[in-house]
């Protein structure tokens, strides 16, 4: 079991959230000070250093045009962390390649980082979530495909050593493609994507190697999604190897009552709400789903998580929080529950949980939780458990 | 149920399976529906049906008709339909289009306008005149969805609609109808930046109706649009915005007969 440290990186300096309609896409930025934005940002970057320096993996993500997550562009984030830390992972999950609409940039700025980190990195690739859809005017009908064909370039670019190729596909066409550098990592680093319910696109993760992530959901779901992937999955001999990560929100206390607070304030990010038309885009999510949406039985991959108060979350594995013992046991029971899982992504800082309470956390996670848990049996692959 | 009848079929066009409705009696007139595929049924419907024989095709991707990866935007759709109408072999015919269904038909028009005896245009979408940063075409994919009803009916009351009660197999070509319907008009929203250096091509008879106070599209925008296709008049109708021929029927009728007569 791998441990990752992440913060969305949030500004939570605003109006009380109950008076602003959307806290994405549409909140003005006269709301964002650049002086409590710069204290923000080089706090965030310490946090990971000491992730670094505490032993864990450095999770980052990017969004944009949102309070929530002032990360706009995840490459430029993990670029500084390559530089300052020393032994941890770095994995950017991910980047949003059907909104970026140029695979080729992606596949060079990974492979600068990896060489700057000396192979440290891990790249996850994701189709964007839906209130995206707006900022980088994606058409919300096809992001799916355009994921899978930019992956399949950026793979292409990445292990094509031996001069240049031509690409003409649906979405994007390139000339005399050639990138300088290529990643330090052989055949290529390893590749992460995300999805929730989509059982075909868990397939095809799996049938190559890929790692797959979903964040914040009951373990019933997760069960189901990591099921399928072990059903399919292949070793493909990328580094790290291949196997299922979750992420919950993870606060870890001194005593019962001092985790519990840390936990109700990791809550803000659940909290933090999205006007309705910017929930399900049209055709982000497949018909059958939006029927559904018309019949008033759906209104956004997350909403029935995100009304849920603190013993909901924490019996079904999205809020994992207590003192060490307590999240360890947590952090098991729930690798029963889901059948295993290979990497615990942990959204350990949230809304306005400061730096020492965050510190505070991490440390103890660190120190008395990670060796109870970084023993638990990695995923294995289909033809070695056949072989067996 | 329609007095007159209506008949459906599936038409194979190019390899395309295309829904076509058949309704009414009498010479044929070409009906486009709007992205919302309101109008089949609509009131106004039944009573041009005692003129016409009407032909309703569902575009590549709506209602019941396949979407091939290729068809990426309303020209593509143009282009089909051309296909359709040859199969078709109507001869001379008047070709009414709404919303979506308008803008279709002026990229019809502007690529062949021989099989069109007289043309109709009701608030099509389709071109762009403002600079970048003008709003020609209500951006209903940024906005709340009470916001939009508000700009599309001048009484919200009548656009109301009760999904829940609906078949599910209705709510698969509605929710499908908006998938479509965003995967043609997404980016450029709404607008062929092209349409409207072809339009001066449309050379029949041709009107445009606009509900008067249109939130999705105003009516300068279809004093543009009349500017652009020689010799065509525009009209309004009072008390209606994107759908006059759904909230002013009669009125929308008395215009629309006084010109295909």
């Amino acid at each position: 079991m791998q441990a990752w440290h992440f913060t969305e990186m949030p500004y939570p300096h605003l109006p009380p959230l109950d008076d602003i309609p959307s806290i994405r896409v549409t909140l003005p930025n006269k709301y964002f000070d650049p002086k409590i934005g710069a204290d923000l940002y080089n706090r965030y970057l310490d946090e990971h250093v000491i992730a670094d320096e505490l032993g864990l993996n450095i999770m980052l993500n990017e969004h944009h045009q949102t309070a929530t997550c002032l990360d706009a562009a995840a490459p430029l984030m993990a670029a500084i962390l390559a530089r300052q830390t020393k032994k941890a992972r770095i994995c950017i999950l991910g980047n949003p390649i059907a909104n970026r609409g140029d695979p080729i940039r992606i596949a060079e700025e990974m492979a600068m980082i990896d060489c700057i980190s000396r192979g440290r990195l891990d790249v996850g690739i994701v189709r964007g979530v839906p209130y995206e859809i707006f900022a980088a005017n994606t058409n919300p009908t096809q992001t799916l495909d355009r994921l899978w064909e930019g992956v399949e370039l950026v793979v292409k670019a990445w292990t094509s050593h031996e001069g240049p190729f031509n690409f003409e596909g649906r979405f994007t066409h390139k000339r005399a493609v050639n990138i300088w550098p290529r990643p330090y990592q052989q055949p290529h680093p390893q590749i992460w994507i995300t999805g929730s319910s989509d059982k075909e696109n868990i397939k095809k993760v799996a049938s190559l190697g890929y790692v797959f992530a979903t964040f914040l959901q009951p373990y019933d779901k997760v069960k189901e999604m990591f099921d399928t992937y072990r059903a399919n999955y292949i070793e493909r001999g990328l580094p790290t190897g291949g196997g299922v990560a979750y992420m919950p929100l993870v606060y870890t206390g001194n005593s019962d009552e001092e985790a519990e607070k840390g936990a109700q304030e990791l809550t803000w990010y659940l909290k933090s709400k999205t006007a309705p038309q910017f929930r399900n885009p049209p055709g982000y999510v497949p018909v059958a789903t939006n029927v559904k949406a018309l019949q008033g039985a759906y209104s956004g991959r997350t909403d029935a998580v995100r009304s849920q108060g603190l013993d909901y979350l924490k019996e079904q594995g999205v809020l994992i929080y207590g003192t060490p013992d307590s999240v360890a046991q947590q952090v098991k029971r729930f690798y029963k529950l889901v059948g295993g899982f290979d990497h615990l992504l942990m959204m350990q800082q949230s809304g306005f949980l400061d730096h020492k309470r965050t510190v505070s956390s991490m440390t103890l996670f660190a120190r008395e939780v990670y060796p109870q848990i970084k023993d638990l049996p990695r995923t294995v692959a289909q033809e070695a458990r056949a072989s067996a | 149920m329609s007095p007159t009848g209506i008949q459906k079929t599936h038409i194979d066009v190019g390899g395309i399976k295309i829904e076509l409705e058949r309704r009414g009696q009498g010479k044929p007139l070409l009906l486009l529906q709007g992205e919302e595929a309101l109008e089949a049924e609509a009131p106004f419907l039944d009573d041009l049906a005692k003129d016409y024989e009407l032909l309703i095709p569902a575009p590549p991707g709506f209602g019941t008709s396949d979407r091939p990866d290729w068809i990426g935007n309303p020209s593509d759709i143009a282009y089909v339909y051309l296909d359709l109408v040859e199969k078709l072999a109507i001869g001379k015919a008047p070709l009414l289009g709404f919303s979506l269904g308008g803008w279709i038909a002026a990229e019809m028009a502007t690529k062949d306008d021989s099989f069109i005896s007289k043309l109709v245009l009701v608030a099509p979408l389709g071109i762009k005149v403002g600079g970048p940063t003008a709003r020609d075409i209500a951006d209903i994919w940024t906005l709340n969805p009470k916001e939009i009803m508000a700009l599309k009916w001048f009484d919200p009351e009548k656009g109301k609609r009760d999904f829940p009660s609906m078949p599910e197999e209705k709510l698969a070509v509605i929710a499908r109808n908006t998938e479509s319907f965003a995967r043609f008009c997404w980016d450029p929203y709404m607008h062929n930046p092209k349409l409207k250096h072809r339009l001066h091509r449309i050379n029949v008879p041709t009107l445009l109706i606009w509900g008067e106070k249109d939130g999705i599209v105003k009516p300068d925008y279809g004093a543009a649009y009349r500017d652009l296709i020689r010799g065509s008049k525009i009209t309004f109708v009072p008390d209606a915005r994107h759908f006059p021929h759904i909230e002013q029927p009669q009125t929308f009728m008395g215009h629309l007969r006084d010109f295909l007569k």
